[in-house]
């Protein structure tokens, strides 16, 4: 028998060692992703699903929106109006003979709103005078209401000056808004929708799944196993670190794909700005998921600490959904310990403005503290022992 | 970090031979209040080239002190050395030497198992060159050559735990710990293990720490060490513990008929009784001294019997110790008040048999977890369903209890399908699962209110079962404790009582033994036997091979099917028949016919 491989000396932190650990670690990664249902649907089916379902689906315009008109002494003058709603994009107009059954529509909910030319309608706008008309809103949804006033409005001018001007004459207004959006001109909500998603991908991909799988690890005793192997806690970490990078750029790479070509939302800035931004984006979200898997060591906890501590933020809190201008001022203090909100800040930046400078530098700032923090308390929080 | 090896920490007599030292050590964890003390100023010494058993009950500590041996953990108090490195100190270099296969071995699952040796060569950074020739080496001792790309997650029981093994191999460490690496796992693969461990000791001069419940295990090792309590209750060669139980060993069989189990419960009262235990076709008897007319008076209350010296076990001097340890009351066996039918012994054949169960399948994706499984269980029987873990007894259970449909086959249990019958007929049968499912937070009485009421009774006849089960179970001193906190005995007979609440005909037990202590093992069963006694129909299922013998018939699953189905005198003379040599106990005979059934196979 040879004497036992003759006892070596090991020394288990050189270099190569370390080198070949890491190796092996992130390899095993690898192949449990792609292994994985779960984290596949996590990484891309999920993704590609909320790009698709804000995209298309989810819509900050209001089109198409059911209003009943109530007409109450046809005429003329009453027809060309109503004509003009039929032409909008905005309405699909429904006519009602008296406001009594357009009330009830408006409460069945059949309708989002009345708009009702009084009898004296077209004598009015006979005598020159501004003819008024009345107009109900449901108020339930108040962003869709505050649109659809808007709106109203818009085809009661439009109206008005088609009118002046087949009359011969001008609409005398006494001020007129010469109105210009910038960035996105054509105010398509798709526009800001489809980058600040990509913030919550990015949450999604780098502090749940990372969250989730090391979670797994404890759960399925994988851990216990791994940590009386000569590996060190580093290369624990950075063997879930760099798989996780990977992937969330990926995830990255698609959904800028989508965005550019599939919904064919300009980018301004540069893409190196939007890579760096979101490398930085990316370590904040991985340190989140390691601190959350480290302290919580069941999938269960794990995942939903992650979606309650991370995810709902980025979605909720971040500007990409709701303005953070508009959020009470509490709401607005907290918005400022959530990372995906100086993201999201960065990325409608550079797709909508350019590389604005001014604007992308200070959050840039923010979100290498945050990643600092994070993956810092991580490391030190991380030990090789199971108590 | 310059780590600077002192070599004053140790004697270097020590250190040459032994492979590991606990001094006084202590560790205790804090579970919400409570606080556990794991180990008590544990003191012991495994020596190199040598076999070490801890061997203890769940909860003695057994894997407290082997984390805090692989450094997992960190002991509140005392000195750990492994090899010649202080545990505190060296946490890093201490792992680079050791090979650690925890209880659940983490394999992943979703990788090959030439994938999972591969990582773990990576990780204890074995060099390339030397890898195909390790990879070789263990894949023959391990027999999983032609497996290597198969997904771990589909291996059996046996093998994944061979696979561990493989992993914690692929650098040859100086001392190898092991933790209850044979639990669940079938008779043929726990042989393969062992086969392998004493193999890396004879021809490796590997050092080796092993944690077992099974307690033939423990002849095994060169060294026993008894944990209880998280304290060293003995230590020794398992000659020594045996030397003391010499002329006191017997083996009782009945020439009258009687049944063993009969004759077990009325051996098991006797004053000078330190154990009385089914073995085989007879009943072992180990008495407190050798005094012969004690025995004689014993012997003649029995009625017809012979008696035959044997030499003692380690089981034997186990049981001695655990008894001088915490002294249990003697109980008068159970008696149900409601004796639905006389003893079931005879004419058992002509009754209509309880459970009936006809090829039943049960598929879950591709996989057959149960394939083909029938068996009736007669009125008053005692059936087992053995098996390893993963045979599929559980899920047999649960397809019986009504809890999983079947996917193929039927079943009657009572006459009834549980599947469709309705709430009455679920009255009849009692259940108790693996993980025993009371309310821990409330109390001993507050669960035997709980569960009299979810079962429908009220008034005078819960009171008067609730009093039952406090009397019959040893319960009444424990009423207002919290059950949570109780030892793992308490819990386990607070669960039969649970489950026994409404008087059922049917009872079923789902690994009633697993993870319990040996006394409280034989406590157990002779609750069971009480139940039997009265006509109770019992289906128990277990992964301790032992047991059977208590069972009137039993079937054997392996891999979801029935190797074989009978009393277990029949499923030994059948196994002896085939393999053509004596046989004298069920798990000699599982072996025996896992075995003619691969030669069979390999005829084909």
């Amino acid at each position: 028998m040879n004497r036992k491989a003759a006892p070596e000396k090991r020394k288990p932190s050189t270099r190569g060692g370390s080198l070949m650990r890491l190796r092996g670690l992130v390899r095993k990664e690898f192949l449990q992703i792609m292994r994985d249902p779960s984290s596949i649907a996590i990484a891309f089916l999920m993704p590609v699903s909320l790009l698709l379902l804000f995209g298309y689906g989810v819509s900050l315009d209001a089109e198409h929106v059911p209003v009943a008109i109530v007409v109450e002494s046809p005429s003329r003058d009453t027809a060309s109006f109503t004509g003009a709603f039929e032409r909008s994009k905005y309405f699909d107009p429904e006519h009602y003979g008296a406001m009594r059954a357009a009330k009830q529509a408006l409460r069945d909910h059949r309708v989002d709103g009345i708009v009702r030319l009084r009898s004296d309608f077209a004598q009015k706008l006979q005598s020159g005078a501004t003819a008024p008309i009345q107009v109900i809103l449901n108020g339930v949804d108040a962003n869709t209401a505050r649109l659809v006033a808007g709106y109203v409005e818009g085809v009661w001018t439009g109206w008005l000056s088609d009118r002046a001007r087949q009359q011969g004459r001008t609409l005398e207004m006494p001020v007129e808004v010469d109105q210009r959006i910038w960035f996105n001109s054509e105010v398509r909500s798709r526009n800001f929708l489809v980058p600040g998603l990509i913030a919550v991908i990015m949450t999604l991909i780098g502090a749940l799944l990372t969250a989730m799988v090391m979670a797994r690890e404890w759960e399925r005793g994988t851990m216990e196993a791994l940590m009386v192997t000569p590996v060190t806690i580093r290369e624990v970490i950075l063997g879930k670190l760099i798989p996780y990078f990977v992937m969330g750029m990926g995830g990255l790479a698609l959904s800028v794909v989508m965005a550019l070509y599939l919904f064919e939302v300009p980018l301004r800035g540069s893409l190196w700005v939007l890579t760096a931004a979101s490398a930085l984006f990316l370590l904040v979200a991985l340190g989140m998921g390691l601190l959350i898997s480290i302290t919580a060591r069941t999938q269960f906890v794990a995942g939903q600490t992650a979606i309650i501590v991370t995810f709902l933020p980025a979605f909720l809190l971040s500007g990409f959904l709701f303005d953070i201008q508009s959020m009470p001022v509490v709401v607005q203090g907290i918005t400022h310990a959530i990372a995906a909100r100086y993201y999201v800040a960065i990325l409608q930046t550079v797709f909508l403005a350019g590389d604005v400078f001014p604007v992308i530098w200070p959050n840039a700032l923010a979100l290498l503290v945050m990643a600092a923090f994070f993956l810092g308390v991580s490391r030190l929080k991380a030990r090789k022992r199971l108590d | 970090m310059a780590e600077i090896p002192s070599e004053t920490e140790s004697d270097s007599t020590d250190a040459k031979e032994t492979a590991l030292i606990l001094e006084k050590v202590s560790k205790s964890f804090t579970q919400g209040k409570r606080r556990i003390e794991a180990l008590r100023e544990v003191s012991l010494k495994a020596q190199k080239g040598r076999v070490t058993g801890l061997i203890g009950p769940d909860g003695a500590g057994k894997t407290t002190l082997m984390r805090l041996s692989a450094c997992l953990l960190k002991a509140d108090a005392g000195r750990i050395q492994v090899l010649d490195l202080n545990a505190n100190r060296n946490p890093l270099k201490v792992q680079s030497t050791i090979g650690y296969m925890p209880q659940r071995f983490g394999l992943y699952e979703d990788l090959s198992v030439q994938e999972n040796l591969d990582l773990y060569a990576d990780l204890q950074g074995v060099p390339q060159d030397q890898r195909a020739d390790r990879n070789a080496e263990l894949m023959k001792m391990t027999q999983l050559g032609k497996f290597t790309d198969r997904l771990a997650g589909r291996l059996s029981g046996g093998m994944k735990q061979k696979l561990g093994l493989a992993c914690t191999l692929i650098r040859s460490p100086e001392l190898l710990i092991l933790d209850e690496p044979t639990v669940g796992v079938d008779p043929v693969s726990r042989r393969e293990l062992w086969t392998i461990v004493s193999r890396l000791v004879e021809e490796e001069g590997m050092s080796v720490l092993l944690s077992t419940a099974y307690l033939d295990e423990a002849e095994e090792c060169d060294e026993v060490v008894l944990l209880h309590g998280g304290r060293v209750l003995g230590h020794g060669p398992p000659g020594d513990f045996r030397k003391e139980q010499k002329g006191r060993t017997y083996w009782v069989t009945t020439t009258d008929g009687a049944r063993k189990r009969d004759i077990q419960e009325k051996l098991s009262r006797g004053e000078k009784v330190v154990d009385a235990v089914i073995q085989g076709g007879g009943v072992r008897l180990v008495m407190a001294d050798s005094e012969k007319p004690d025995l004689e008076a014993l012997l003649d209350e029995v009625g017809d019997s012979e008696r035959k010296s044997v030499s003692p076990r380690f089981e034997d001097s186990y049981i001695a110790i655990l008894k001088e340890e915490e002294p249990r009351p003697d109980k008068a066996p159970i008696q149900e008040p409601k004796a639905g039918q006389d003893d079931g012994g005879e004419g058992r054949e002509e009754a209509e048999p309880v459970i009936q169960v006809d090829h039943i399948k049960r598929k879950f994706g591709d996989f057959y977890a149960v394939k083909d499984v029938a068996f009736d269980v007669g009125s008053g029987e005692v059936f087992g369903l053995l098996g390893a873990n993963g045979a599929g007894k559980t899920t047999t259970f649960r397809m019986l209890c009504g809890l999983l449909p079947v996917s193929e086959g039927s079943l009657k249990v009572a006459g009834l399908d549980l599947r469709k019958a309705a709430a009455k007929a679920r009255a009849r049968i009692g259940y108790m699962s693996q993980k025993f499912s009371l309310y821990g937070n409330l109390s001993v009485m507050e669960n035997l209110r709980f569960f009299s009421s979810a079962y429908g009774l009220h008034g005078k006849r819960r009171r008067n079962r609730i009093e039952w089960a406090l009397e019959q179970f040893d319960l009444a001193d424990r009423a207002e404790a919290e059950s949570g906190e109780m030892p793992l005995g308490y819990k386990q007979r607070l669960a039969l009582a649970c489950a026994l609440m409404h008087e059922p005909e049917i009872l079923f037990l789902d690994e009633p033994t697993s993870g319990v202590d040996p006394m409280a093992r034989r406590e157990f069963w002779r609750h069971i036997n009480g139940l039997a006694r009265a006509g109770v129909t019992v289906l128990v299922t277990t992964h301790f091979m032992e047991e059977a013998e208590y069972c009137d018939r039993l079937a054997i699953m392996v891999a979801g099917e029935i190797l074989a189905l009978g009393a277990p005198r029949e499923i030994k003379d059948r196994a002896a028949e085939k393999a053509e040599r004596k046989i004298e106990d069920i798990e000699e005979a599982f072996i025996a016919l896992i075995e003619s059934q691969a030669e069979e196979e390999g005829d084909e």
